[in-house]
């Protein structure tokens, strides 16, 4: 079955906006004293949160992690105030307490925000559980790395969600590598998604590059969520250009290694199929790239204008 | 005023919540069909009466426990979650320490995470070290989370129902050896505010600030120096987190004499918390250094002899009130 147009230029749009905005991210953090703390993209990586979140209705939520910058603008952030949180600024979506790592929309759906690998699974249970107590029509994804397959929480939760039979999707974005480990230099196994096996529930393996696949695997997913048939787990099998973060000299990725996963870029890979199958002009797509240009020159601008919180802000939002 | 036990007590909390509000669930390991079956287990017979979308048994997974606790909770649900012994408490702190007390804060007060964490503690059964460690002081120590630890049928009524109404995440411990002790306990709406101590036996000579089970053996101790002439002032801190400072301090301020007593060990202890508001706040009160009547620094032992040896009396207390008389 084709994918509706309209899914197509969302998903367009949502990977030139993710990759525009941490192009610029990638310059803004080499200037000194402009953006504090860490930087950690997920460039080249995009196609998973444009194809997800397509796939996706509202009410639907989503728990991300520290590699966030697209599942977030996906789900709809406004990059204003994603980018005004990543300066420290007061206008931040969380005020300045969480900056680029724990990004937490709860308005968009993107409430549970964490930088503990593997801490995102026993949270979208217990969002799921939610949904499947209320019996809303919703589901939940969790985005996990390769890496958070590790972790004990990531069991515990998958064998949860499946005993439960509860409206999850985990989608796990294997960019090779955790830290500076390689995939198989932390675990046996091949396809993270053959992991689904030990509990019950389908495990796929898409191509991480390929965001109408990603749409096409998550909507089915969704659909069995949404039907009461349990949880999925996807595996994206994607490449992470950049190091872990931005600090990452990355003297473990080989050069041929990354030029030839950028070869395979998802954001060239979409635009030329939405051009191929006809979906868009050219001329219509440089109105996009331009519009996404402004989005993220605007995004700048509202982030450098904003003011810095005042120092005893630290003491508000620890209680309800 | 009808009398329960503190175990009963907590099942009344539990029940009334749950049939206020239809938001309240159970889950942990045992909650509806336990391998402790005991009805003065606080939640005995609540799958039978509120079925399983309400009590959930879950797998041995404290993480998923704790963190379905989470999500829930953001998701606007009250999840009281149980975790079965205090020690096991580690396995679940991932998720209480840095995402129940942290995520508010880090969303910058956009989200809240309104659930309760019921952890069974308290040494005496013979169990050993990994069944028996308190660790209140070191949940006291994190920003974003409400701690409360009752000590009478009463309070444990009153401080649950309070903490599953709470906004915020709150963890409550219960003593286990408590289930079983009686007390009078209102009925019905009996509700105690969060963050209050309470002063269960005034005094003159010496203020005995104290919590959770320590409060019998403070007690204990209050009757035999009353005998001699002694008269202690006991204040039950019932909440660790925020810490009833005013209370305290007013009591130390009128005895002018202080004895810290809990179960716990020593090091790094919340008795060290409690000591450090009286010398920077009450310092000029003070007739006489102060006391922490503490377990020692060790790990619980089984053996009866050796765990009664680490479970702090009343002969210690005595010894501390004396010391500073």
């Amino acid at each position: 079955m084709a994918i509706p147009k309209d899914k197509m230029l969302e998903m367009l749009h949502s990977l030139l906006l993710s990759r525009r905005f941490e192009e610029a991210l990638t310059e803004l953090c080499q200037v000194e004293g402009k953006i504090p703390g860490m930087m950690i993209l997920c460039t080249g990586q995009e196609a998973v949160g444009a194809g997800v979140c397509a796939a996706l209705r509202p009410g639907d939520v989503i728990i991300t992690n520290h590699r966030s910058h697209a599942h977030l603008l996906a789900k709809g952030a406004d990059p204003k105030v994603l980018m005004a949180e990543i300066y420290g600024k007061r206008t931040g979506c969380n005020k300045g307490k969480s900056g680029t790592l724990h990004l937490a929309l709860p308005e968009i759906g993107a409430p549970c925000t964490s930088t503990v690998v593997g801490a995102g699974p026993p949270m979208a249970v217990g969002r799921a559980f939610a949904q499947q107590y209320r019996g809303e029509p919703a589901v939940t994804v969790c985005f996990v790395g390769d890496g958070a397959t590790g972790e004990g929480s990531f069991h515990e939760a998958l064998n949860l969600a499946s005993l439960w039979n509860l409206p999850v999707i985990f989608v796990c974005e294997n960019n090779c590598y955790a830290g500076a480990q390689r995939l198989e230099e932390h675990t046996r196994i091949e396809n993270i998604a053959d992991r689904a096996a030990a509990y019950c529930m389908p495990g796929v393996v898409v191509d991480g590059n390929d965001a109408p696949a990603i749409y096409t695997t998550a909507l089915d997913a969704r659909a069995r969520a949404a039907a009461g048939q349990g949880p999925t787990l996807i595996e994206c099998k994607t490449y992470r250009w950049r190091g872990h973060g931005e600090s990452d000299p990355q003297h473990y990725q080989p050069k041929e290694e990354i030029a030839a996963w950028r070869a395979r870029c998802p954001v060239a890979r979409m635009r030329e199929a939405v051009l191929a199958l006809g979906l868009i002009s050219t001329d219509d797509l440089s109105a996009m790239e331009t519009k996404v240009d402004a989005l993220v020159r605007e995004a700048i601008r509202f982030a450098e204008e904003s003011p810095y919180p005042e120092p005893r802000e630290a003491l508000e939002d620890v209680y309800a | 005023m009808p009398q329960l036990t503190v175990g009963q007590a907590l099942n009344q909390a539990l029940r009334e919540e749950m049939t206020r509000d239809d938001t309240v669930f159970i889950a942990g390991e045992g909650v509806g069909v336990s391998i402790h079956d005991n009805p003065m287990l606080p939640t005995a017979g609540l799958l039978r009466d509120f079925g399983p979308r309400r009590v959930r048994d879950t797998p041995v997974s404290e993480a998923a426990i704790a963190g379905l606790a989470v999500g829930a909770a953001e998701a606007g649900l009250k999840p009281v979650v149980e975790i079965m012994f205090n020690p096991f408490f580690t396995l679940a702190s991932d998720m209480i320490v840095n995402h129940a007390a942290k995520l508010r804060y880090l969303s910058g007060g956009k989200s809240a995470f309104p659930l309760v964490v019921r952890i069974k503690s308290g040494a005496g059964f013979s169990a050993g070290c990994q069944h028996s460690h308190n660790l209140e002081a070191w949940t006291a120590h994190c920003p974003g989370l409400k701690v409360v630890m009752p000590a009478t049928a009463a309070d444990a009524k009153g401080l649950l129902k309070s903490a599953i109404r709470d906004p915020n995440p709150v963890v409550f411990f219960e003593d286990m050896m408590l289930y079983f002790a009686p007390g009078p306990v209102p009925e019905d709406e009996y509700l105690l505010p969060i963050g209050q101590a309470d002063v269960k036996r005034p005094g003159r000579d010496v203020t005995v600030v104290t919590w959770s089970r320590m409060l019998g053996v403070a007690f204990k101790a209050a009757e035999q120096l009353a005998a001699e002439g002694i008269d202690l002032e006991i204040v039950d801190l019932r909440t660790l987190a925020p810490l009833d400072k005013e209370t305290v301090l007013a009591s130390v301020r009128k005895t002018g004499r202080l004895v810290v007593l809990h179960e716990a060990t020593r090091t790094g202890g919340f008795a060290g918390e409690v000591a450090a508001v009286v010398m920077e706040e009450a310092f000029e009160s003070l007739k006489a250094p102060l006391r922490r009547v503490t377990g020692p620094d060790i790990p619980v032992p089984a053996s009866p002899p050796l765990e009664r040896f680490y479970i702090p009396d009343a002969e210690q207390v005595i010894t501390a009130v004396k010391d500073i008389m």
